[in-house]
């Protein structure tokens, strides 16, 4: 093949004693992705399953295209839905809404992976696949309206500290797109939240109003005459770029669970932990508080949570390892989640809060679920030397 | 009869290339080799020269640390060449073959008068005890001391290995004596487990606790059925013997002399044939592969496509192994080669990532390829699917590899051996190299704790 040959013609270049040593890794980076390399097993197993991390993190990948598009589409409904006589045809409202956030996207990738391949030249290692994830994952919870530059400093701050500084892919404790997200949330709040950055344009134009669900409910303002529960299922709110759409994100789930990409123990005790969290504040609900009274199963279908459910609480890096930790892990991202959400009135994104938070705990979980093992074997050692 | 056993987890790997029930005469070696560092736990002492005369059955070497326990060669002739690595160590002897085999003879015994220590001294100058394993850390069995029990497994479920009901249907006299031998040798019980449902000459071996085993692969492996009916506890010490291995025990002490005879399977997508041949421990495989196999760029294997050993340069029959597996390599690029759900009878998963999880029946033709660059660890779940024992096999490896003997123990690595991770090697998304890391862990466990 020709394009074999090119590769193998540049390669020596940058082979040990070649004029680009130093920039291996980044070669290698292009060449392993187009092609599987010729590698064959010098140990242990002669054979080898055809699963690989590139396999793998394309399957995120194609997840998340059922939302992103719908996510596109969105972006164009909600800016032009609000301003009266606009041209509401797919066309229009779909290049309307890529070229808000194509630009975002080309932003995510060309700064997180201009780092990824940084730091593999500078370590000599790989170039891994992680932020092929990220990359999109991170424009995805964004509002629509973030200026560039913080979406690139948010980039810069979730990778560095994030994840390299803990040694990469693999090694990082909390999931690198919500720590973005979550840098952005502290540091520009006026971009990330409040009544008027949720739809393109809000914020300079007085015309629309960007409020999501959320927001209002928080406010102490009911929505049920606006949105109800099918708009809310379907995904036509405002609110972060792919996250509005529970059909887009349950297809995306739906490929990720048959190809055994993403744990079904998460997301299934996720989605009962936050139905059960609901439920309870249902049953208990006080005069005044919306979020309290807002049912149960509206509050599994809006904000992020079916967005962070699927595709951040799975991340399987930053969750829990064991498969016991793992349904204590989901339960709890459901339980608090839906708990910041409805008492803490200036985060009604709690299910970012949540995941960020039960990844610093995941491993404690584990370590008791370890922990119970390990206790296990040594009775049986006691057991034994008694009889 | 002791509690029957299910294996759920793991994974059966349908390869092309199974071993007709047919058996043939393997072509003649001239050459026969061993290869002192195969076994582990041994620090090999010379007893020969080149140019020395040898029976079959005579000492080679025997270990620096028990010079009662000899290895012996396998077939009588001549010692040709000694070849040593680094400082001095010997890697392997080789020895040219006379016409017609004569055997040292270690006088026969017999099994029910003799007492544990005459046992034992016989297999020691014998040779067979080079078949007797140890759990934990999977070395030469120290035979100063006394096993908890002696587990048999009495099939192996790996990829194309060799069916023991066939090939062992005419051994029953044999097993039997080796059998009863090893009751004399452990303070507990003599374990052998059967494949449930399937008729074979471990049916009617007495004086054994038996047990069934069914699931699949490594439902074969003795380390799993150890665990999954006795787990070994600190401090215990487990033996276990290869089925085919208690032919040559039960013939040394019936006949007494070491019949180094094996029955291997000649098996893998480029066998032209896939059948039986009967040749010896250390044989020259090199006439029979040239007359099986056509195609220049194939991976020879002595042993399983799992655990095997590869001996693509020498072709000589590793001591223990009676499988020969012929493979193709895979040392050829992929264009968008990880592209998902594109398939084919050259890629297999057990993942979802792949069709070939929609065709669980299918028989596939694997290459050597690694699929994939190592990574970090970013799966998780994934090892657990294939251990069916009560472990956390990440958590395990970690302790490994960063040498926590505390955790190391703490986390069950008495209890487990580089075959039983083989399946991890093959399905982990990271490429990790695990039966290489268990070796490495056990290695430094013999030293800190032994």
């Amino acid at each position: 093949m020709g394009l074999r040959k090119i590769l193998d013609n540049y390669k020596v270049h940058f082979e040990k004693g070649g004029k680009f040593e130093k920039f291996k890794p980044a070669f290698a980076g292009i060449d392993t992705f187009l092609f599987v390399p010729n590698h064959t097993t010098k140990r242990g197993a002669h054979i080898r399953d055809v699963i690989d991390l590139k396999r793998l993190m394309i399957i995120v990948v194609f997840a998340l295209i059922p939302a992103t598009l719908f996510g596109i589409w969105n972006i164009g409904n909600q800016h032009f839905s609000q301003l009266s006589g606009s041209d509401m045809s797919f066309m229009n409202l779909f290049l309307y809404g890529a070229m808000k956030f194509i630009p975002m996207v080309i932003v995510s990738y060309a700064v997180g992976l201009g780092i990824e391949f940084y730091y593999a030249i500078k370590r000599g290692h790989d170039v891994n696949e992680g932020y092929l994830v990220s990359g999109i994952l991170i424009p995805l919870i964004m509002p629509v309206d973030l200026p560039l530059w913080m979406l690139a400093v948010a980039v810069v701050f979730a990778v560095i500290i994030g994840k390299e500084v803990f040694g990469g892919t693999g090694m990082n404790i909390m999931n690198p797109a919500l720590l973005a997200r979550a840098f952005a949330f502290f540091a520009y709040p006026s971009f990330m939240s409040g009544t008027k950055v949720w739809v393109a344009e809000g914020l300079h134009n007085d015309a629309i109003s960007g409020e999501t669900i959320l927001g209002k409910l928080a406010e102490g303002h009911a929505v049920d005459k606006i949105y109800s529960t099918y708009d809310m299922f379907m995904g036509w709110i405002p609110g972060s770029v792919g996250e509005t759409s529970v059909l887009m994100i349950g297809i995306g789930a739906l490929m990720l669970l048959i190809s055994g990409v993403a744990s079904w123990r998460i997301i299934f005790s996720a989605i009962l932990g936050g139905a059960f969290m609901a439920f309870v504040f249902n049953t208990f609900a006080v005069d005044g508080n919306q979020l309290m009274a807002m049912p149960w199963y509206q509050h599994l279908l809006v904000g992020g949570f079916a967005f962070g459910i699927v595709f951040m609480a799975t991340d399987p890096v930053s969750a829990a390892q064991t498969t016991k930790g793992k349904w204590i892990y989901g339960f709890l991202i459901g339980v608090f989640a839906i708990m910041i959400r409805v008492f803490n009135a200036a985060y009604p994104e709690g299910v970012m809060l949540a995941i960020l938070l039960l990844n610093v705990f995941a491993p404690t979980i584990d370590y008791f679920v370890v922990q119970s093992n390990i206790k296990s074997r040594k009775k049986r050692w006691e057991n034994a030397k008694k009889a | 009869m002791s509690k029957d056993i299910r294996i759920k987890k793991g994974l059966n790997i349908n390869l092309y290339g199974e071993a007709a029930q047919e058996v043939a005469d393997a072509p003649k070696s001239k050459i026969f080799t061993i290869n002192p560092p195969e076994f582990l736990g041994v620090t090999p002492k010379l007893l020969v020269k080149e140019g020395a005369n040898v029976l079959a059955g005579e000492a080679l070497f025997y270990n620096k640390d028990n010079d009662r326990m000899q290895f012996v060669s396998p077939v009588s002739g001549v010692v040709t060449e000694i070849v040593r690595g680094e400082r001095r160590k010997v890697l392997s002897i080789m020895i040219e073959a006379s016409t017609t085999i004569s055997y040292k003879d270690f006088g026969t015994t017999d099994v029910k008068s003799a007492s544990k220590e005459t046992i034992i001294e016989k297999l020691l100058t014998s040779g067979a005890w080079a078949f007797f394993n140890q759990k934990p850390y999977e070395i030469i069995a120290n035979p100063n001391e006394t096993p908890r029990d002696i587990f048999i497994s009495g099939f192996d479920s790996a990829p194309l290995a060799q069916d023991y009901a066939y090939t062992l249907k005419d051994d029953a006299k044999a097993i039997q004596r080796a059998v009863d031998a090893l009751a004399k040798l452990t303070s507990g019980i003599v374990y052998l487990g059967v494949q449930a449902g399937i008729a074979s000459v471990f049916d009617k071996i007495e004086n054994v606790t038996r047990f069934k085993v069914s699931g699949v692969h490594p439902a074969g492996n003795v380390g799993v059925q150890i665990n999954n009916v006795s787990p070994i506890n600190k401090g215990e010490r487990i033996w276990t013997i290869k089925p085919a291995d208690l032919v040559i025990i039960g013939k040394v002490l019936s006949e007494g002399k070491f019949i180094a005879n094996r029955t291997i399977a000649l098996v893998g997508s480029e066998v032209k044939n896939p059948k039986y041949y009967k040749t010896m421990i250390g044989a020259d495989l090199s006439q029979l592969i040239a007359d099986n196999v056509s195609n220049d760029n194939v991976r020879i294997i002595s042993g399983n496509a799992l655990t095997g050993s590869n001996i693509t340069d020498s072709k000589v029959l590793s001591y223990t192994d009676n499988t020969v597996t012929v493979l193709p390599e895979g040392n050829n690029y992929r264009f968008f080669g990880w592209m998902p759900w594109l398939t084919g009878n050259k890629r297999f998963s057990m993942s979802r990532t792949n069709l070939s999880f929609l065709m669980p029946k299918k028989k596939y033709v694997l290459d050597t390829n690694l699929n994939g660059e190592e990574r970090a660890l970013v799966v998780t779940g994934e090892m657990e699917k294939v251990i069916p024992m009560d472990i956390f096999p990440m958590q395990l490896i970690k302790a490994i590899l960063v040498k926590d003997i505390d955790k190391m123990e703490a986390l069950g690595i008495y209890e487990v051996a580089p075959e039983d991770f083989a399946l991890v090697d093959f399905t982990n998304t990271s490429k990790l190299e695990a039966q290489d890391i268990v070796r490495y862990g056990l290695d430094i466990m013999v030293k800190e704790v032994g």
